[in-house]
């Protein structure tokens, strides 16, 4: 029998090492696992390369990373934020390397891993230092930036419901990076606030299919949580 | 000088919205622009972060921290609407799918180029967020902005100097002192404020200005 749920958050993120790369689902504080998170920081790694639509927020999640000192590099959008200050710091004081991605492309780039694409040619950024010493190209009469996948060792992701084969469905604006991400890890590591019975979820509705997903954990609190926020 | 107030320039940006348009509303200045849609017209409001059918905050007390716009505040869904993933949500915008986003903005050049995103100061820490993908990828882009700094310098100029967010992207300008169609053509204005003329405002922005065939002074 395939059981890809595991009993706790702690033994979920167990196999995470010094150094690894690790995709964090959410925006802002909407779809962060902040469980996950919490683990990954007790289980004393750093020298980690993060990707993240932001670089924190507040206290918790993926700002108590990088206050912990736990991060070498983070690959976001949008790092400066009102309560980024934990990520202002580290970047001020140049502990913490940035690599600026238009939201847009950081998407595409994290699908295009998932997707098994060697590169995409995107128009967003192009003229901008953000394409600075890219290679481009015109197509169809549109300039056009040469971006490379986002590959990443580990996803930490957080969805509403999943089940023992690792499908999953997620919870309204909660969803953003999750199912992209859940592609583009070697391991997929998914919170969810229930567990459910296989054949539970309607099979039209999956947002994720399992083959993506290694390994679940329920934090019954997941939602609640983010609600309480 | 007279100058329309952020919520005016909200209400006249919101005239141009016609029904069944599909629209993002950039972070900030722009977000006003939902208050003034009339109930009657059928707009789909789209925020980057995964939903389309954005209706407007709930009532204090029934926020749900899962269902925020790009700002991260409390939205509600309207009956219809729905939510999807990040891919799916730029490949709204990229793939020109989108009828018109309204964005804030640092500059703009008479020539539809953008900057909106970094000062380009030392020590600034820069965040792009979803600016560059929805500048290039929606229909049209329309800017919202005060005309001028607060010192008085221009906002609508020949050339950025501040770091673009995309090249000829913006075709119209709403600004507190005029309306303003930019382009391959240059600048040219669609409105003015009352008691300001063509020539003052030639003055204060420094820039080539027509009046467009089709303007008015208010």
């Amino acid at each position: 029998m395939i059981d890809k749920a595991v009993a706790s958050a702690e033994a979920a993120v167990a196999e995470i090492q010094d150094g690894a790369s690790v995709m964090i689902g959410g925006f802002g504080t909407a779809g962060m696992p902040d469980q996950l998170i919490d683990a990954l920081i007790a289980r004393g790694v750093g020298d980690l390369t993060i990707i993240n639509n932001n670089a924190g927020n507040g206290e918790a999640g993926v700002a108590a990373l990088i206050r912990e000192g736990r991060v070498k590099k983070i690959i976001c959008s949008f790092p400066r934020q009102s309560d980024s200050h934990h990520f202002d710091a580290a970047y001020r004081a140049g502990k913490i390397e940035l690599e600026l991605v238009a939201q847009g492309n950081l998407a595409a780039r994290i699908q295009a891993a998932g997707a098994g694409l060697g590169a995409i040619f995107t128009p967003t950024g192009y003229g901008t230092l953000l394409a600075e010493g890219k290679e481009t190209r015109e197509i169809n009469g549109v300039h056009h930036v040469l971006e490379y996948p986002i590959h990443a060792d580990f996803a930490l992701i957080k969805a509403h419901k999943g089940d023992r084969w690792g499908n999953l469905v997620y919870r309204k604006t909660a969803r953003n990076f999750g199912p992209i991400m859940a592609m583009a890890a070697r391991t997929t590591i998914a919170q969810v606030g229930e567990i459910v019975e296989l054949g539970a979820l309607d099979p039209e509705v999956v947002v994720t299919p399992g083959i993506f997903v290694q390994r679940v954990v329920q934090i019954a609190s997941a939602t609640n949580h983010a609600l309480a926020a | 000088m007279n100058r329309m107030t952020r919520d005016q320039m909200a209400a006249r940006v919101a005239r141009d919205i016609p029904e069944g348009a599909y629209v993002n509303l950039g972070i900030g200045l722009p977000t006003k622009v939902a208050n003034y849609l009339p109930q009657e017209r059928e707009i789909f409001l789209q925020s980057e972060n995964g939903l389309l059918g954005m209706g407007p905050a709930p009532a204090a007390g029934e926020e749900d921290w899962e269902l925020i716009n790009a700002g991260k505040q409390a939205v509600t869904l309207l009956t219809g609407g729905c939510f999807f993933h990040h891919a799916d949500s730029f490949a709204m915008m990229r793939g020109g799918h989108l009828d018109i986003c309204v964005l804030g903005a640092f500059q703009v050049a008479v020539n539809g180029d953008l900057a909106n995103w970094h000062t380009g100061e030392p020590g600034a820490i820069p965040a792009v967020g979803g600016a560059m993908d929805l500048a290039i990828g929606a229909k049209k882009t329309f800017v919202m902005m005060d005309l001028l700094t607060k010192q008085g310098e221009s906002k609508l100029v020949d050339a950025c100097t501040y770091p673009l967010t995309g090249l000829a992207c913006v075709s119209r300008v709403y600004t507190d002192l005029g309306v303003f169609d930019v382009g391959p053509q240059g600048a040219q204005v669609l409105e003015i404020v009352e008691g300001l003329t063509l020539d003052e405002l030639r003055r204060l922005t420094g820039v080539k200005l027509e009046m467009a065939a089709q303007s008015q002074a208010a």
